[in-house]
């Protein structure tokens, strides 16, 4: 069909003066509307054009503001007008009249009403509130056509606020007997959805009616808001499964009517957004992954027509075969479908071949190498779109062996790369990698000048943070420091004697801070020489004032011992006088300190080595601002790493793909681990979890399993490598045995040499692209050993790095976490606070016991937490002669042992400590029990113990130190928490360090997260101080909640699970309405009103704490749906 | 979710917009003119897909038409080319041999046939009857409502 378009399109620039010709009698030729195109299109200048314009928007304005103008007129003015605005000209004073004219004209008139209103307006635009009348009206109509236009307008753009008026009349609309029209309210719904979700909560059962709907069309409609609310819950629509996959057969097997076909193949539309719903679904869940198996080989089998539309849907089940549970018989049909897309001739099928092999690369790096010709032929592409697909791909399959030649391509294309979104990104993954994989110091401080200059002022700081950080903090060898250091001054000193103009600005605050740093590494490097070169930099136009303050700051640290006197004074001279404040205080700083040696000495001290400073990491000194911030409606912090990565997820389908075998990507997985100093363990969260999680992965016989350790982000796994691999990866037999050799013995080709064949130059760069991929991966192609510095930049960064935790965990996989395995799985089951309040404290202690007690199990993990000669506990906190299986909980403190307490969870551990933790609620109090159990053989005479968190106050019951803890003892800390600022989850994050007599001083870092529900308390109150309470409070929150419908008393219902789910009071039930108080530890107030309204319950909350019922609310929907 | 469908010639200029979220006119102008840049200047023969910042921008080109089209990055590229194609059927249908003029001067129906095709941003109606069933009840509608309002005036 497209070649009869094309035919009769480039026929037609003739056809524009001929009005005889056939279908012009549609051109309406003769119109107003008509004329004006035309004269238009006749116009050669802009300035013409323009005029025209000008003269055609006076002459609309005119006939639409008189009052004989009748609504069909009105009509065509408003086509015109139309017309205009896509010219870019604005006709703002015809949007009240679009609104007339959809409230006044009858249907021909209402619907160019409608659509101009919905091409001129914004949702947010202040007119469209004048229309809501309007569309409650035709919702309302007889007429179909009136009704359909108003879902069409009220799902193009309509006001949020205003929803709850029209809602009603839409969901009336989902029992119409038009199918059109119960599709279209579908639709409208969706959108509802998507923009205000708390708005149609209760209709959830609705859309369950749509998905049954007869018609395939409100079927097919529904499945749009399913797809959007798996995404959000997969566990809640676990049950649909089965219809889905129904549905799914139905569609394949080609029982929907005829209608539904495009180009002769069934509904493909309906079933992408199935496979993707079921995708969702069987995401880590075997046995619903089990259930769709039969009808994805259907579909790949199926889907056989050469046409882009099967390709998009083989491309699907690709992506969800990949994703779900796996099976091997599906893997591999769905591997050979990857090697159709990527050989494919055309174009667009080996973009999605690239995209689909880097989804999967990293379960399957034999695929990789089994097209690696056509991904070296893809990276040589003219067009960039696909350069920068393959350039993706590799980014995922690099490893230390490979990084050179592949950070080589990445900043080859950088260079002719002009859009400046896909060079923020691309930089961020040059860094990661050289961070991570770095043969050599030369090599890495080359690529990061690269990067700098490359990257300029665009991207990401955090880049130039950490870079900073990494150099300043240093490895374990001081030899190797010293020399990265040393290297990096050298290139950074002939750099600024070349052209510094040319770089950007961050690129020279990072030189400047090394070259203050560290030129004094450099002993034949003249102090007054880099004082020079600095101060030529404040001399160029270009410089930025914070790039000079930078450089001043640098020069300070310098101008030691009266060297370079002069060019000092000349520069603090210059910028005393400053109009930048900034400047000017720099400038004053270096005047003053390099005139004064012994003030200079000690606020600048000279190798102070690895002390690391005291900051106030969690900048608690802005809590105040924050809050109040927060409570004026800003959005709550994400930091840059998150939100970064929040995107990339949407990109990398799948970097947890199977469910048990993810341990080591799920805990670390981001895609930016560049994090600066501030943003202490955020996803060491995950840790305690992914540890068990590895446990159970390394059982699950997935075939994979070792192959993707060995792309896990952070790289500590390299040694593991080689075994892994070799034991996993069989070489494919479809390899070119020439290049396979290439890798194999590595003994040439680090970069390709050009040959005059370029087949050969091609084989010589997938040899060096692809080494690491291959079994053998204990063969060096870069010719240094390169372990050495690999593992020790690696541990560098293990202390300071969040994810530090998590990489101790690995290190120690082996044994003693097994024990805290199997802690976990035995209390998996039940994850909250493992007593409910009105228990009596004593059967408390009881069933939490009896749940943390799992004798068989525990003694059968050999090096367990509690080994058989681990008695000596160093308990600061009396307790009874422990018996022989005993665990962490007989440690807790005997004040402590009666009340509810969480399960105990392992935080992080390294070879010689396992920390875990648990909570336990105390009446006014929440305590924070830390337990560090010594695993080693040798006694520890110190540890000391800090926590800290943005959200809670916490205040230490045995100051701080710990003491000391002998071999395998456990030694307990407690922590009185109090909430600062809530929110559903608040974390902590601490630092245990700790000496052994011998050896240095370490520390191991771990992060804690309870819910809030544990602060809650009952508040007990009278109605009467209930009523003056409520109007004290400024805070609130409204939200209707399901009812617990299956009670004669709904209300009562609802209110006691709230009571005992979450310890609220009750404070009395008066018909249909029920009041509640709670608070927060002792001083922290909320009150809660709650009314039946329509089946629902509408909650009310109210405190004077910001957030608070917010995150109470949070809690309430959780505690009713989960009932 | 489709952000967004423009419709324009080989000189740029824009014969049709749809957004489907909110964006002021300045950002919409921007985007246009981005877009026209963009895709005007691709080679033949690339692929038809492009990045921009987090969309996906998929276009075709029909004659002397190009249609743009604004996906989210998780979204099938292949899929909404062929959402691109659907359309254009629809317009081919409707108009009987479409062409750039047919979109030029009845530009208001080229809006009412995507209204009926996409709906916030989603597929509404994939049967290409069923898009031109619902577009000729209301076109009939309108015809006989022209005749019927033009009868009293002559």
């Amino acid at each position: 069909m497209s070649d009869v378009v094309e035919k009769t399109l480039t026929a037609l620039p003739g056809l524009l003066s001929l009005d005889s010709q056939p279908g012009s009698n549609k051109l309406s030729s003769s119109s107003k509307l008509g004329n004006l195109i035309r004269g238009v299109t006749e116009l050669t200048s802009k300035h013409e054009e323009e005029k025209l314009i000008q003269r055609e928007l006076t002459s609309i304005k005119e006939q639409v503001s008189s009052p004989n103008t009748s609504m069909r007129q009105m009509k065509e003015l408003m086509v015109r007008a139309i017309y205009c605005e896509m010219l870019g000209y604005e006709a703002s004073f015809s949007y009240i009249h679009a609104i007339k004219l959809a409230q006044q004209g009858t249907a021909l008139e209402k619907r160019v009403g409608y659509l101009a209103v919905s091409l001129f307006l914004n949702e947010s635009h202040e007119l469209l509130l004048l229309l809501v009348n309007t569309v409650l009206k035709d919702l309302q109509s007889t007429n179909l056509i009136e009704v359909c236009m108003a879902l069409t307008v009220v799902s193009q753009m309509f006001p949020k606020d205003m929803i709850p008026a029209i809602l009603p009349l839409v969901e009336e609309k989902l029992n119409h007997p038009k199918e059109i029209i119960r599709r279209k309210a579908v639709l409208a719904l969706y959108k509802f959805y998507l923009i205000a979700p708390n708005q149609v909560q209760h209709i959830h059962n609705k859309f369950r009616k749509a998905l049954c709907d007869k018609d395939p069309g409100v079927m097919t409609a529904s499945l749009h808001i399913y797809l959007q609310l798996i995404e959000e819950n997969p566990e809640g629509y676990k049950d649909l499964t089965t219809s889905f996959v129904t549905i799914l057969k139905q569609v394949v097997g080609g029982k929907l009517p005829m209608d539904f076909n495009y180009h002769s193949v069934p509904a493909p539309w309906l079933q992408i957004q199935l496979l993707r719903i079921l995708c969702l679904l069987g995401k880590n869940d075997q046995s619903t992954s089990e259930i769709m198996y039969e009808v994805l080989d259907e579909s790949l089998r199926r889907a056989e027509i050469n046409h882009n539309i099967t390709y998009a849907i083989l491309f699907e089940c690709v992506k969800c075969i990949y994703t779900i549970h796996p099976k091997s018989e599906l893997l591999e049909k769905a591997a050979k479908c990857i090697g159709n897309f990527v050989l494919s001739s055309k174009i667009n099928l080996k973009y999605l071949g690239l995209k689909a092999l880097t989804y999967v690369v990293q379960q399957d790096p034999k695929l990789a190498l089994q097209h690696q010709m056509t991904i070296i032929e893809c990276l040589d592409h003219p067009d960039l779109i696909i350069k920068r697909e393959t350039l993706e791909l590799l980014f995922r399959i690099t490893n230390a062996q490979n990084v050179t030649v592949i950070v080589d391509k990445m900043l080859e294309f950088l260079r002719i790369n002009k859009d400046d979104y896909t060079t923020i990104d691309l930089v961020g993954k040059v860094a990661e990698l050289a961070e991570k994989y770095a043969p050599d110091n030369e090599w890495f401080i080359e690529t990061m000048s690269t990067v700098f200059s490359v990257g300029g002022d665009t991207m990401q700081p955090d880049i130039p943070n950490s870079f900073l950080k990494l150099l300043s903090e240093g490895f374990d060898s001081v030899e190797e420091d010293r020399k990265l250091r040393l290297f990096a001054v050298d290139s950074y000193v002939s750099l600024l004697q070349g052209e510094p103009g040319k770089l950007p600005q961050r690129f020279l605050q990072v030189i400047s801070w090394v070259l203050g740093e560290y030129s004094c590494l450099r002993a034949d490097l003249e102090v007054d020489t880099v004082l020079r070169l600095l101060a030529k930099l404040l001399d160029m136009k270009t410089t930025s004032s914070e790039t000079k303050s930078w450089v001043l700051m640098a020069m300070t640290k310098l101008c030691e011992g009266g060297a370079g006197v002069s060019v000092v004074r000349g520069v603090s001279e210059t910028y005393s006088s400053s109009l930048d404040t900034v400047l000017r205080q720099r400038a004053q700083e270096l005047q003053h300190l390099s005139q004064d040696p012994e003030l200079r000495a000690r606020v600048l001290p000279r190798h102070t080595g690895l002390e690391p400073l005291e900051v106030d990491s969690s900048l608690s000194f802005l809590d105040g601002f924050v809050s109040e911030a927060l409570a004026a409606g800003a959005a709550p912090y994400k930091p840059p790493h998150q939100r970064q990565e929040e995107l990339a997820q949407a990109k990398a389908l799948s970097l947890e793909p199977y469910g048990l075998s993810l341990p080591l990507s799920m805990s670390s997985c981001s895609m930016t681990d560049r994090q600066s100093p501030m943003l202490l363990s955020i996803s060491s969260g995950l840790s305690g979890n992914s540890n068990d999680l590895s446990h159970k992965g390394g059982s699950s016989s997935l075939k994979l399993d070792g192959v993707k350790r060995v792309w896990g982000r952070e790289g500590y796994l390299a040694q593991r490598e080689p075994a892994e691999e070799s034991a996993h990866v069989e070489v494919p037999s479809t390899l070119r045995s020439p290049s396979q050799q290439g890798g194999a013995d590595g003994s040439h080709s680090q970069t390709p040499t050009p040959t005059p064949e370029p087949e050969l130059e091609k084989q010589q760069l997938a040899s060096s692209l692809f080494v690491g991929l291959s079994s053998h991966s204990s063969v060096c192609l870069m010719g240094k050993s390169e372990p050495t510095p690999q593992r020790f930049r690696r541990k560098a960064r293990s202390p300071a790095s969040s994810s530090g935790a998590s990489e101790n965990i690995s290190h120690s996989l082996v044994s003693p976490p097994i024990t805290v395995d199997t802690l976990m799985c035995n209390n998996l089951l039940d994850s909250r606070i493992t007593s409910e309040p009105d228990v009596s404290p004593l059967e408390q202690t009881n069933g939490s016991c009896d749940e943390e007690l799992p004798d068989s199990d525990v003694k059968g993990s050999s090096p367990s937490l509690v080994g058989d000669d681990a008695l000596v506990a160093a308990d600061p906190a009396p307790h009874e002669e422990p018996p022989k299986d005993l665990l962490l909980i007989s440690y807790l403190p005997a004040e402590l042992s009666g009340l509810s307490h969480s399960e105990i969870t392992p935080l992080s551990s390294d070879q010689s400590l396992d920390l875990s933790a648990c909570h336990v609620q105390k009446e006014g109090d929440l305590v924070l029990v830390v337990f560090i159990y010594n695993s080693s053989d040798s006694d520890i005479q110190q540890i000391l113990l800090e926590l800290d968190s943005e959200e809670l106050e916490v205040s230490c019951e045995c100051d701080g130190a710990v003491g000391g803890a002998r071999g395998h003892s456990v030694a307990v800390c407690q922590y009185s928490l109090s909430v600062k600022r809530p929110s559903v989850h608040v974390e902590l994050v601490g630092t245990v360090s700790y000496q052994f007599p011998v050896g240095t001083p370490q520390s191991v870092q771990f992060s804690y997260k309870l819910p809030l529900s544990s602060f809650i308390r009952p508040l007990t109150l009278s109605t009467e101080e209930y009523g003056t309470m409520w109007l004290d409070f400024s805070h609130d929150t409204k939200q209707n909640l399901t009812l617990i419908s299956d009670d004669p008393e709904p209300l009562a219902a609802s209110l006691s699970v709230l009571k005992k789910k979450l310890q609220l009071h009750v404070v009395e039930i008066i018909g249909m309405e029920g009041i509640v108080a709670c608070r927060l530890l002792q001083d922290q107030p909320c009150l809660m009103h709650c009314r039946l309204h329509a089946g629902t319950l509408a909650v009310w909350l109210r405190s004077p704490v910001p957030d608070l019922p917010d995150c109470l609310m949070y809690f309430c929907q959780r505690a009713l749906q989960e009932h | 979710m489709i952000r967004f469908l423009l419709l324009f010639s080989r000189q740029g200029k824009l014969r049709l917009q749809k957004w489907f979220t909110p964006i002021t006119e300045r950002e919409k102008k921007k985007i246009t003119r981005d877009m026209t840049t963009m895709v005007l200047s691709r080679q033949p023969r690339s692929c038809n897909f492009l990045h921009w910042k987090d969309l996906k921008i998929i276009y075709k080109r029909y004659a002397s038409l190009y249609f743009c089209l604004a996906i989210e990055n998780g979204e099938n590229e292949l899929i909404a080319l062929e959402v691109i194609h659907r359309y254009v059927e629809l317009l081919d249908k409707y108009f009987g041999n479409v062409c750039e003029l047919d979109i030029i001067f009845n530009f208001e129906k080229a809006y009412f046939i995507l209204d009926e095709f996409l709906m916030g941003g989603e597929i509404q109606e994939t049967s290409k009857q069923m898009v031109n069933r619902s577009i000729e009840a209301s076109d009939m509608l309108q015809e006989t409502m022209e005749e019927y309002m033009s009868k009293p005036a002559f």
